[in-house]
């Protein structure tokens, strides 16, 4: 036991209960968030509370955790490998995946569309269908399906960036119209969310894809190609 | 119901710190998607479906596929150095 | 004594436990499996410590929710800089910790 991990277990330990300790004494609530989204949210243009939260009430927020996911990607791009793929290494052998994609795939575009349809009145929602998408996406992948250079090209990244282009217009649209930044008019907030929540569903999928299959392949290995016919 | 919930509050302790000092690594991240798979859990007992969709869906699969996939690349590229160092 | 109010322990926990394998642990993957408890522990706390007593609270779950995302975004990132990192030198710790 060197002294280094007797020493960093006894500041996590002090950690840890100092964090007890101020979640035990701390003081009563002045502010009551609750109620406050609960008073505003017919205005909201949703019923769901969490989704007028994340797409209404804060969505500045929204707005850059868009910009951060973008970030990653773009940082994925720059540091893919500059060779041209080899012929496509991740395909399983694996029957039973082959025979159940063509089932899957379609069933995870469905639940998905109904994800995000759902967000309004009930829990669901942009995040949670983008997620679904990118899981459909990586299942495709691993059963050797690829959309063949579909990342070098200027589609790829137009469907990256939609959302948070309509996210910006749709924010700069309120201002232009009268309002703040990202201030919908009551009436328009509806339709608005909707068409926020679409776009930032087929760019969340795309991005999070994009994070799996920009990584590169395994490189040459005759090992590798033994290993893996043996799945 | 509290005792479900101390239950899976220990539950989720134990399979952190089994996660954190496995001495396998793909031990370590499939101990990884399995508290993110508890997570999940917690996040329905504290009445938060929506965060349990996604922690299912981003916490648990997405960043599992990523690390498993990089434990692949790992191993993958020992290999052609192996190779590589026995042929040459 | 509200389940909440055990789950924000809990992520107290989690959070002393994650920072001790950060510590701990050279090898760069590790550091990131700590780092991403810590981030559910946090998150955890969060939500915890709203809804201690009262219902459920939409505001911190909405910050939790944008949170896992970047909480992704940030792991797939270290991912890559990683792969690069163990491409050009073939080492998975950093030069001051092998």
């Amino acid at each position: 036991m060197n002294p280094r991990t007797v020493c960093a277990a006894v500041m996590c330990g002090m950690l840890v209960g100092l964090l007890g300790l101020a979640i035990t004494m701390r003081p009563e609530a002045v502010i009551t968030l609750p109620e406050r989204v609960a008073a505003e949210l017919s205005r909201s243009g949703v019923s769901h509370p969490v989704t007028a939260v994340l797409l209404n009430f804060r969505s500045l927020d929204t707005l850059l955790e868009i910009g951060v996911l973008l970030l990653a990607v773009v940082v994925a791009y720059a540091l893919r490998e500059t060779q041209a793929d080899p012929a496509d290494r991740m395909g399983l052998d694996n029957r039973l995946l082959h025979a159940v994609i063509a089932w899957l795939f379609p069933l995870m575009l469905l639940v998905a569309g109904y994800l995000l349809w759902a967000g309004a009145t009930r829990p669901g929602g942009a995040f949670q269908a983008g997620a679904l998408l990118a899981a459909a996406g990586v299942l495709l992948r691993l059963a050797g399906i690829r959309p063949s250079d579909f990342a070098h090209t200027l589609g790829a990244r137009a469907v990256l960036v939609f959302g948070l282009a309509v996210f910006l217009a749709v924010g700069l649209g309120a201002m232009a119209v009268g309002g703040h930044f990202l201030e919908y008019p009551p009436a328009w907030a509806s339709p608005f969310i909707f068409g926020v929540e679409l776009a930032l569903m087929l760019s969340i999928g795309f991005a999070l894809f994009s994070l799996f299959e920009l990584a590169p392949p395994h490189p040459v290995s005759n090992k590798g190609a033994r290993e893996r016919s043996e799945t | 119901m509290l005792w479900l919930d101390a239950l899976l509050a220990v539950t989720l302790l134990i399979t952190a710190v089994l996660a954190l000092a496995s001495p396998s690594l793909f031990r370590a991240v499939v101990l990884f998607i399995v508290f993110g798979l508890l997570m999940a859990l917690v996040w329905v007992r504290l009445e938060a479906p929506d965060i349990a969709l996604a922690e299912a869906a981003i916490g648990a699969g997405l960043t599992g596929v990523l690390l498993l996939d990089t434990l692949g690349y790992l191993h993958g590229q020992r290999d052609v150095a192996d190779e590589e160092e026995g042929a040459g | 004594m509200s389940n909440a109010l055990l789950f924000a322990w809990t992520g107290a926990a989690l959070c002393g436990l994650g920072l001790f394998g950060f510590i701990v642990h050279k090898h760069l993957m590790r550091r990131l499996l700590a780092f991403n408890i810590m981030g559910s522990g946090c998150f955890l706390m969060l939500v915890g410590l709203a809804q201690d007593g009262r219902g459920p609270d939409p505001i911190p779950q909405a910050l939790v929710l944008t949170g896992i995302v970047v909480a992704v975004a940030s792991t797939a990132l270290a991912l890559v800089i990683f792969r690069r990192w163990f491409r050009l030198s073939g080492k998975v710790r950093l030069p001051e910790d092998a």
